[in-house]
């Protein structure tokens, strides 16, 4: 069977996605949009308006890929449900008839659980309650391939989910179709090696990769999305469509193999814990690469759950300063500023953009830039405090250091994350299917 | 016998950064096969947490992936506290893979262009 990867992050390009159903011959398109602050963002939303909670390109994707899903014949799986996965199918099937396409949408529920764990107990990350971080406005379980499977039997063309773990976006076509038993470690350890290389999309074909000079990549305005072909022992062939910019090789696998994990030797998933030093990776052709032989171990008995919390507001402030001195002016800004907002907040940051606000101090000794660019930051509890800042910043137009120009100014609403687990048995996964 | 020589990782080596919550994640791997028993020998535990100092302030451990030529180093308290309460600008650490490809080691052979 082979399943494609159609999207990395909310906000990832449609046309790569568009390519992949339109000449990737796709069984299975699956889309991970769902970030670990996304969903209680979308929480917020549903807050306001109970008929949202979803992605905000869920229109946008579904009006462009469902004509092809029909044409082609392919199933779409993806977490755009975001907080609200049943609004989001009812839409998807809105936008079916409104193309003209019968269409069987399923929505997966059941990952909300704000009400069904216990706000004082304590976060995995620092001992504390969960509710002593702040307003709780989310709590959401990672489901796993399981909590899939009964969607894909229901015969549904389009399965929305809300919180489910990455890979399992991909897993669970992969058990359907290739009738995996959901206790057979090490074939569910190969579907989620697969799942974690494809999860990212363009970051498995050469994206996040390049270095000029070093890591070249070819037509990256055009990269392509990466699909797999899947073997019924787990084996996969990674490629992607002729024609598209990027590349797909040892390097730009390895890369993603290992982004974001935290013990090679047990990633822990919601469906198995796969050991990631066991899985071969080989080129096996011009953008072409296999993975193959990975081992498994038991599931964990418990699901982890993403709790988001109301954490304040950053309010951020830059100018910029250019030509001799750069640097000193854009220092002298900085104290400035450090002078009139210290008293105001707790903590502030305030960096030379060019110098200092990346890594904290030139660790290679150059030259100073000819460009440098002054930035603050702070937090605050409301937004009219963080907004100071900004406003602080803009002053220096007229108050500040000679020619600073460029000021840009915001204020962005903080979500906290913090995690706790819940026992699979407290976490009841519904499927509702609707027809367009 | 060349003497040794003192080269950048990014001359042999690439990395890619990850973030889970205050942690980061970072990925070496030599661009040669034989090119990573230099880097599992010269890039260290220590070496890495002097060179990061400023940067990964609290403990670092480190997987060997001779199968994948690579290393992962996963740092404590490296993300100004997690995104949540960070006040900077790069708040996931996503270009601390270029800070440790800063990082400079000691290779006994000549410089060869990576492929």
């Amino acid at each position: 069977m082979r399943i494609g990867s159609g999207a990395g992050f909310a906000g990832d390009r449609l046309d790569a996605a568009v390519v992949l159903a339109e000449r990737g011959g796709l069984d299975y398109l699956a889309m991970e949009c769902l970030g670990e602050r996304t969903v209680a963002l979308a929480q917020l939303r549903r807050l306001r308006d109970p008929d949202t909670g979803y992605d905000p390109l869920l229109e946008r994707r579904m009006r462009a890929l469902l004509p092809l899903l029909k044409r082609n014949k392919f199933r779409l799986v993806t977490n755009m449900g975001g907080a609200n996965p049943l609004a989001a199918a009812g839409r998807v099937a809105a936008i079916a008839r409104d193309l003209g396409l019968a269409l069987s949408v399923a929505a997966v529920t059941g990952d909300d659980v704000l009400d069904r764990i216990d706000h004082r107990q304590k976060a995995m990350e620092d001992a504390e309650p969960l509710d002593s971080h702040g307003p709780l406005v989310a709590a959401n379980a990672y489901l796993g391939a399981d909590a899939i499977l009964p969607a894909l039997e229901s015969g549904a063309e389009v399965i929305v989910t809300g919180r489910a773990a990455d890979p399992s976006l991909f897993l669970a076509p992969m058990v359907h179709e290739l009738d995996w038993k959901l206790d057979d470690w090490d074939r569910l350890a190969r579907g989620t090696v697969a799942g974690h290389l494809l999860e990212c999309a363009g970051q498995l074909t050469g994206g996040y990769f390049a270095d000029p000079g070093r890591k070249d990549v070819p037509d990256m305005a055009s990269l392509g999305f990466p699909f797999a072909d899947i073997s019924a022992d787990g084996t996969a062939r990674f490629g992607k469509v002729a024609g598209t910019g990027g590349r797909i090789d040892r390097m730009t696998a390895t890369e993603q193999l290992l982004y974001e994990v935290t013990d090679p030797c047990a990633y822990v998933t919601p469906d198995v814990v796969a050991d990631f030093t066991t899985t071969g990776l080989d080129e096996t052709g011009p953008d072409a690469v296999t993975t193959s032989g990975a081992r498994g171990r038991r599931r964990p008995d418990a699901l982890k759950v993403s709790v988001g919390y109301r954490a304040g507001f950053l309010g951020e402030g830059e100018i910029g300063y250019a030509g001799s001195h750069a640097v000193e002016r854009a220092e002298l800004a900085g104290e400035i500023m450090r002078e009139r907002l210290a008293n105001l907040f707790g903590r502030l940051r305030i960096d030379v953009i060019g110098m200092t606000a990346l890594h904290g101090g030139t660790l290679d000794g150059s030259a100073r830039p000819y460009e440098a660019r002054l930035r603050v930051a702070a937090r605050a509890a409301d937004a009219a405090a963080a907004a100071l800042v900004g406003e602080e910043v803009e002053a220096l137009y007229t108050n500040g250091p000679a020619g600073g120009g460029g000021v840009r100014r915001s204020v962005t609403e903080q979500i906290g994350i913090v995690s706790c687990l819940i026992p699979r048995g407290q976490v009841q996964v519904k499927t509702t299917v609707l027809e367009a | 016998m060349t003497p040794p020589r003192r080269v950048k990782l990014h001359e042999i080596a690439h990395c890619r950064a990850g973030d889970k919550g205050d942690t980061a994640i970072l990925s070496l791997i030599a661009y040669r096969a034989e090119d990573f028993p230099v880097l599992r020998d010269g890039v260290t535990t220590d070496a890495v947490k002097r060179h990061m100092a400023g940067i990964i302030k609290g403990e670092i451990r480190r997987y060997e992936l001779p199968k994948l030529q690579a290393l992962q180093f996963v740092g404590e308290h490296a993300l100004g506290g997690g995104v949540t309460v960070s006040l900077a600008l790069d708040a996931h650490g996503k270009s601390l893979s270029y800070a440790l490809l800063e990082m400079e080691i000691e290779v006994q052979a000549p410089p060869r262009p990576s492929p």
